[in-house]
C-alpha cells in the first residue's frame, strides 16, 4: 500500500491503496464516493465514467498511481447543486427507469458537449454508444442530451 | 376486469390511525393481508413497524403528506406511481407530496414481490380505497368542527371548503381526524375527476440518481465491514475439491480466506426450490477484504481444483436433448380443444416450424450482493432484492434462526429482471457473516453474475397449422424446455378460442444449469415463434396479416371459455390502434414493416417494427406500439417502460447468445455478450387506449411481441425468415451481416 493525492471534485485528498487499484474502487470504498457505479469492471458499459481532466474515462481502467496531476472530477462534483445544463435535461425528460447506469451516462453526455456544443442526432448516438443502459432507456437519453446541448 | 367504482369491502381491518407525537396524522394499512386487531400503530416516525401494516402515510399538521411507498422498485417506477393514486384519492396537490421508501433502519419490515408486473394491478384498489378513507376522515373532522354535516363540505387539493366558504387545510384537522373511527364505507372519485392519475410525474427519486446519492444496494455500507468475494465452480455439474489461497492471503487489505456450503446445503435435505438446491451443492471459497478491490483481485489468486459430480453440459447436448423431446409422445398436455387429429388429416395444408432460443443472464446493471450483519441476538440483511419476506425466510432456514430476529432492508435495485426474486445471494451472504461473526458485503463482479447465474431456460417451440379453404382449422404448439415450462395460463393465450382444433403440450429436460424467471417468462421467447409463425400462415393464405389476427380475433370476442386469459376485444383495439398510429401499409418507399401483437401479464400489447435497408443491411429506424393497460397511472412512467421494454426485446431477440460448453458458460462479460446498445436502438412511439378499466402491469408486456415484430419486417425486407434467436447468427450465415 502507498498514499496517493488526488484532486477530487475540486479537493485535495489523500488516499491509501495498491498502486494497481482502480480509480472506482477507491472512490467508492476509500472516499465515499458512490455515484460512480461498478458495472463490468473492463470498461465495456460506462457505468463508472468520470472525468479525468475535463475527459470522459472509463475508472474501472485508471489505476490510482497515475492520476496525480490530474483533475477528477465525478457526478457528485458534476455541480454544486445538481444543476448541470445535462442534470436538469435528464430530469426534464424523465431519463431514468432503475437509475443505475445514469450517473455514467451522464458524465459521458457533459464532456461530450463540452466538446460538441451542437451535436446532430448522430452524433449523439455515437457519442453515447459506449454507455449500456440495461433497462434500455436510451430514447429519452437521446432526447436529454439534445435537449440539454440547447440549454448549454 | 371492470372498475370497482364503489366497492365497499372493509377497511377497519387493513387501516388505522394514530396521532403523532410530532403533530400530524399517521395512517398504517396493509395491501391485501388484513393487520393484526392488536397491531398498535407508532406514535413517531422513527418507531414505524412495518411488521403490522406495510405502509404509512403521515399527513403534518401543515398538510404535507409523506408517503412511504411499500413496493420494491426495481426500475419499473412504482415507487412513483404507486403513491400517485393513494394522492389522487386522497385529494392532495403532487407538490406537497414526499415519497419515501420505506425507512432503512426498520426491523422486521415485510412487503411485497415486485416480478410479474402485478404491482400496481394488485393494489389499485388497496391504494384509492386508503386515499380516499383517509379524505373522508379529514372531512369528517372539519364538520365537527363547523358543527355542521360533513356532506355540506368539499375537499379538494388539500383544502376543505364548507357552505360559507370558510375553508380548513388538512393539517388543520389532523389530530381531530387521526381520533375517528375509520369508516365503513367511503366513496371514490369518479375516473374523470382524477387530476393525479393521467398527468405525468417525473420519478420521484430523480434528484438522488442524477447526483449520484446513495440509493442502491452496492452503495451501502457500515463501519467495520469487510467485503467478500465468492468463489463459485466455474462450471455447471462441478464442485470444489481443494485449494490453495496462499497467494490470496498475501494481497494487502486480504483479512481471511474461508469456505462456506455446510449450512445452505442443508436447503438439499430440505427439497428447496431448484435454484437454492443447485447454487449448493458445492463449497464456495470466499475471500474477506477491506475493500472491494482487494477482494476481487485476492479471488482470481486462489488456486482452485474441482471435481465433476454430474454431466457437464454443452449447448449441442441441450439442442440434441430439446429437439428430441418435441418428437415425444408423453408430454403434459395443457390445452386441448376439438379434433386435432381429423384437422391434420383432412387439412389442405400443414405448416410446421421449429424455433430455438438460448438460455440468456440477466445482467442486471448492478450486480448481485447482500449485506449481512449475523449476531447473537439478531440478523440484519440490506440490499437489492424483489422479494424480502423470502430472503427473510430462507435465512431463517440456513441459520436455524426464529424469523423475527432477521430484518430485512431494502435498497433500491440497479434493474431486477427477474434475478432478484431469488435469495441465493442474500443466504451467501449471511452464510459468510454467521461464519466470521462481523458484517460483511458479499459483491458479485460482473462475471460472477454472468457464469453463475439462474438463466432464462433454453426452449424449443414447434408449432404445427393445418389450413383448410382459406381457413386454419389446426393449431399445435409443443414446447421443449429446460427444467419446467410455460405456467398452464400461457396455454390459454391467444389463439386459444381463436381456432377450433388447438393442442398445446410441453416437456421438460432436467438441466443441472440453474434456470430461473427472466423478465415475462416463457413469453418472451414464445411470442416471437408464435407472431412469427401466424406471419407465416398470413402469407400462405394470401391475407395481410393485421387482418388475419383480426379475422380469428371475432372468433373469441363471445367466448364462454372461462379460461381464456386475453380479451378478443381488447385486443382488437390494441391492433387497430396500432395499425392506425403506424401507417400498417402506408408507410414510404424502403419502409418494410412487420407487425406483432401478445397478450401477457394481464395487458395487451401490438407493434409495428418499421426497418430500412442501408447498404443491404436491416436497421431498424422505428417501433410503434399500441398498449392496453387500463388506466394509465402515470403516463411519462408507463411510456418509459413500454419503450424499455421493446427496444430490450430487440436486443435480446437480435444479438443475445449464451453458449455452455463442458458445463461452462461461454461469455463472461460485455466484451462477449452483447447487450443492445444506442446506435442499434429504434425510436419508440407509445400509444395507450384510452378507457377506465383497472390498471395493469407494464414492466414485461412490452418485450414479448418485439422480436415477432422485428423478425416479420426482417422478412418483408429480405424474404427471409428467423426461426432462431439470437437473429444476428442467422443474419450473418446468410451473409445479411458481418
Amino acid at each position: 500500500m502507498a498514499n496517493y493525492i488526488l484532486n477530487v471534485n475540486g479537493k485535495q485528498v489523500s488516499v491509501s491503496a495498491d498502486a494497481d487499484t482502480p480509480l472506482l474502487w477507491v472512490l467508492r470504498d476509500e472516499l465515499n464516493l458512490v455515484g460512480t457505479k461498478f458495472g463490468c469492471g473492463i470498461a465495456q458499459c460506462g457505468a463508472c465514467t468520470v472525468h479525468i481532466d475535463g475527459v470522459a474515462t472509463r475508472s474501472c481502467q485508471m489505476q490510482v498511481s497515475i492520476l496525480d496531476d490530474t483533475k477528477i472530477t465525478t457526478i457528485e462534483g458534476l455541480s454544486k447543486d445538481g444543476k448541470h445544463p445535462v442534470q436538469e435535461a435528464w430530469k426534464e425528460i424523465d431519463v431514468p427507469q432503475c437509475g443505475y447506469c445514469q450517473s455514467g451516462q451522464i458524465m459521458t453526455a457533459a464532456a461530450f458537449l463540452e466538446e460538441n456544443k451542437n451535436p446532430s442526432e448522430n452524433e449523439i448516438r455515437e457519442a453515447m454508444h459506449g454507455n449500456i443502459c440495461r433497462c434500455a432507456s436510451y430514447n429519452r437519453i437521446e432526447k436529454a442530451v439534445k435537449l440539454a446541448s440547447k440549454n448549454s | 376486469m371492470k372498475l370497482h367504482k364503489n366497492d365497499n369491502f372493509s377497511r377497519r381491518n387493513f387501516l388505522k390511525t394514530s396521532v403523532l407525537a410530532s403533530g400530524g396524522m399517521l395512517i398504517g394499512f396493509n395491501f391485501l393481508t388484513a393487520c393484526k386487531p392488536e397491531a398498535k400503530m407508532p406514535e413517531d416516525i422513527a418507531s414505524l413497524n412495518f411488521n403490522d401494516f406495510n405502509a404509512y402515510i403521515k399527513i403534518s399538521d401543515k398538510g404535507y403528506v409523506t408517503i412511504f411507498s411499500p413496493n420494491p422498485e426495481i426500475g419499473q417506477g412504482v415507487k412513483t406511481s404507486m403513491p400517485m393514486i393513494i394522492a389522487e384519492e386522497l385529494d392532495v396537490e403532487w407538490k406537497n407530496v414526499t415519497v419515501a421508501q420505506g425507512v432503512l433502519d426498520i426491523k422486521n419490515y415485510k412487503r411485497q414481490i415486485a416480478g410479474g408486473s402485478q404491482s400496481i394491478r394488485s393494489n389499485w384498489n388497496v391504494l384509492r380505497q386508503t386515499g380516499a378513507t383517509a379524505k373522508q376522515m379529514l372531512v369528517t373532522a372539519a364538520a365537527n368542527k363547523w358543527k355542521v354535516n360533513a356532506s355540506t363540505l368539499k375537499a379538494s387539493k388539500g383544502t376543505i371548503t364548507n357552505a360559507n366558504g370558510e375553508t380548513l387545510g388538512y393539517g388543520d384537522v389532523v389530530k381531530e381526524a387521526a381520533l375517528l373511527e375509520v369508516p365503513e364505507k367511503v366513496k371514490l372519485k369518479e375516473i374523470k375527476d382524477f387530476s393525479i392519475i393521467g398527468k405525468d410525474a417525473i420519478n420521484v427519486d430523480i434528484d438522488k440518481i442524477i447526483t449520484g446519492k446513495p440509493l442502491f444496494g452496492l452503495d451501502y455500507k457500515t463501519e467495520g465491514m469487510l467485503y467478500a468475494s465468492v468463489l463459485r465452480p466455474p462450471s455447471f455439474g462441478q464442485v470444489l475439491a481443494s485449494f490453495d489461497a496462499t497467494q490470496a492471503k498475501n494481497i494487502s487489505g486480504v483479512v481471511d480466506v474461508i469456505t462456506i456450503g455446510d449450512k445452505a446445503r442443508k436447503f438439499l435435505d430440505k427439497g428447496y426450490v431448484s435454484w437454492t438446491v443447485a447454487l449448493s451443492e458445492s463449497d464456495k471459497v470466499v475471500v474477506l477484504a477491506t475493500s472491494t478491490w482487494a477482494a476481487i483481485k485476492a479471488k482470481k489468486a486462489i488456486k482452485a481444483i474441482w471435481k465433476d459430480t454430474s454431466q457437464l453440459e454443452s449447448t449441442e447436448l441441450h439442442h440434441q436433448k430439446l429437439t428430441s423431446l418435441l418428437d415425444r409422445k408423453k408430454t403434459k398436455v395443457l390445452r386441448e380443444d376439438g379434433n386435432l387429429t381429423k384437422a391434420f388429416k383432412e387439412a389442405d395444408t400443414v405448416i410446421e416450424r421449429v424455433y430455438s432460443s438460448p438460455f440468456l443472464p440477466h445482467n442486471c446493471m448492478e450486480p448481485m450482493n447482500f449485506y449481512a450483519n449475523v449476531t447473537a441476538a439478531k440478523i440484519d440483511l440490506v440490499g437489492p432484492t424483489q422479494t424480502p419476506a423470502e430472503v427473510q425466510k430462507s435465512v431463517a432456514v440456513l441459520l436455524d434462526r426464529k424469523k423475527e430476529e432477521i430484518s430485512v432492508e431494502m435498497t433500491r435495485m440497479g434493474g431486477g429482471f427477474g434475478r432478484r426474486l431469488y435469495a441465493d445471494f442474500a443466504i451467501e451472504a449471511a452464510e459468510i457473516s454467521d461464519k466470521v461473526k462481523k458484517p460483511i458485503k458479499m459483491v458479485s463482479t460482473r462475471e460472477d453474475d454472468m457464469t453463475t447465474g439462474i438463466y432464462k431456460p433454453s426452449v424449443k417451440y414447434s408449432i404445427k397449422a393445418s389450413l383448410k379453404g382459406g381457413k386454419i382449422t389446426g393449431y399445435h404448439l409443443k414446447e421443449a424446455a429446460m427444467n419446467g415450462g410455460m405456467y398452464g395460463a400461457i396455454s390459454n393465450f391467444f389463439p386459444a378460442g381463436c381456432i377450433p382444433n388447438i393442442k398445446v403440450e410441453s416437456a421438460t429436460y432436467n438441466s443441472n444449469i440453474t434456470t430461473g424467471a427472466w423478465r415475462a417468462p416463457y413469453t418472451n421467447f414464445l411470442a416471437f415463434a408464435e407472431q412469427s409463425f401466424f406471419d407465416e400462415l398470413a402469407t400462405e393464405l394470401k391475407v395481410d396479416p393485421i387482418q388475419l389476427r383480426l379475422n380469428l380475433l371475432q372468433k373469441v370476442k363471445n367466448t364462454t371459455d372461462k379460461k381464456i386469459q386475453y380479451s378478443g376485444k381488447r385486443m382488437e383495439d390494441v391492433i387497430k390502434l396500432v395499425r392506425q398510429k403506424g401507417n400498417w401499409g402506408k408507410s414510404s418507399n424502403g419502409v418494410y414493416q412487420g407487425f406483432a401483437a401478445y397478450y401477457s401479464h394481464n395487458t395487451h400489447v401490438a407493434e409495428i417494427a418499421d426497418l430500412v435497408l442501408q447498404d443491404g443491411k436491416p436497421v431498424i429506424k422505428k417501433v410503434t406500439v399500441a398498449v392496453d393497460c387500463g388506466v394509465v397511472v402515470n403516463p411519462t412512467g408507463a411510456k418509459n417502460q413500454v419503450e424499455g421494454g421493446v427496444i430490450d426485446g430487440i436486443g435480446h431477440a437480435m444479438y443475445a447468445d449464451f453458449a455452455f460448453k463442458d458445463g461452462k458458460p461461454q461469455s463472461k462479460n460485455f466484451d462477449s455478450y452483447r447487450l443492445i446498445r444506442m446506435q442499434e436502438t429504434p425510436k419508440v412511439e407509445v400509444h395507450f387506449v384510452q378507457n377506465e378499466l383497472s390498471p395493469t402491469g407494464l414492466g414485461e408486456p412490452g418485450l414479448p411481441p418485439a422480436g415477432g415484430a422485428v423478425a416479420n419486417a426482417i422478412n418483408a425486407a429480405l424474404g427471409k425468415r428467423i426461426y432462431k434467436q439470437p437473429f444476428i447468427n442467422d443474419l450473418k450465415k446468410s451473409s445479411i451481416l458481418g
